[in-house]
């Protein structure tokens, strides 16, 4: 339809390093969630995907 | 010969009259494409000839041009093709699509308006050639409100209920009152969307507008005639703004949300009101036996 989720996630961006794990995924390392933010958003205009808040501190940037 | 004459002109002419009533009606369908009417209005007018010339040959009688008509009337099928092709060109470029439900039952349509066409001019040159004029001119007008009738459909206002919603956030989850729409990341987007976002509830009416509104096709259709008015900020690759319309599961009415460019509530509701129920997603549950006997 007109936006499920097609793709996989393109990148995480974590302030957290022990909340992510290596799996294939590009993950972003943030040192507060200022910059956190700031990083989301730059990727996901580069990436043409949009920021997700899986709301534990993380953020993940997925196409649809 | 004289009577052959005004059979003809005047079916063509009545012909031509309901092709060009019909058009004006499709407006909201096919906005702003003049070579497109232009067309429309060429092909009614071969199409009037057809139904005009009709009788005539028929009383002539000369079975061959009879013939030929049926083979040329073959040729409004093709009307479909070209609407659905056109239409489908152009969906590759755009944002927010029709979707295909869509542009299916706008091609049926008109085919179906050609065929209303050569109806409306058989039925006027028949009672010219046998009557007189002014039965000829009568038998136009019939025709042309009953086409006019057939053709005017039913609107999502027919078959549901319109009402203003609120845009909220359940922590990052976007909602139209308590429909999810989305997730958004962004606090920058949550605020604007806060600030901007427009939400909508459709509440069908019964179990049959509930299955219309269910059909995916049916509600890209929704959030594209809102869109072609109102305009939408989403843009090229930044989707967190995109109009959506999501249903809440258990009681199956419908939330759309939109951050449009003229962010005028009332308006949006009357768009919503006047879009078109699409043959292709109509429901009709109530119409069957097990259907009305699971509805009680």
């Amino acid at each position: 339809m007109d936006n499920s989720i097609s793709n996989y996630i393109l990148a995480i961006v974590a302030t957290d390093e022990k909340k992510v794990l290596p799996g294939g995924c590009p993950v972003i390392l943030a040192s507060d969630q200022e910059e956190q933010v700031k990083v989301s958003l730059l990727l996901a205009r580069i990436l043409g995907g949009i920021v997700h808040d899986l709301e534990n501190g993380l953020y993940f940037i997925c196409r649809h | 010969m004289e009577k052959y004459g005004l059979a003809i002109i005047l079916g063509i002419v009545a012909g031509f009259i309901a092709r060009w009533l019909m058009l004006r009606s499709d407006h909201r369908h096919y906005p702003t494409y003049p070579h497109g009417q232009l067309t429309h209005l060429a092909l009614g007018f071969i199409a009037a000839g057809l139904g005009a010339v009709a009788i005539p040959a028929i009383a002539k009688p000369d079975y061959v041009a009879v013939t030929f008509l049926v083979l040329a009337a073959q040729q409004f099928r093709e009307v479909r093709n070209m609407e659905r092709e056109s239409l489908n060109h152009l969906e590759e470029t755009k944002i927010i699509r029709r979707g295909s439900d869509y542009i299916e039952g706008i091609a049926r349509v008109f085919e179906a308006r050609n065929y209303l066409v050569i109806m409306t001019a058989l039925a006027s040159s028949a009672a010219a050639y046998w009557l007189s004029w002014q039965y000829a001119v009568a038998a136009a007008i019939v025709c042309i409100g009953f086409s006019l009738l057939l053709m005017s459909g039913s609107y999502i206002g027919n078959i549901a209920e319109v009402v203003a919603a609120q845009v909220n956030f359940e922590g990052s989850l976007l909602r139209v009152d308590d429909v999810i729409i989305m997730n958004v990341g962004l606090p920058q987007t949550r605020k604007k969307i806060l600030q901007e976002g427009m939400g909508v509830l459709i509440k069908p009416k019964d179990d049959d507008a509930r299955l219309t509104l269910d059909a995916p096709g049916q509600r890209m259709a929704i959030v594209h005639d809102v869109v072609s008015i109102l305009g939408s900020k989403v843009e090229i690759n930044e989707t967190e703004l995109m109009p959506v319309a999501r249903k809440n599961p258990d009681q199956g009415y419908l939330a759309v949300f939109i951050v449009a460019n003229e962010a005028d509530l009332d308006y949006l509701m009357e768009i919503i009101r006047k879009v078109p129920v699409l043959e292709s997603a109509r429901g009709t549950t109530l119409k069957s036996y097990f259907g009305r006997k699971a509805a009680d």
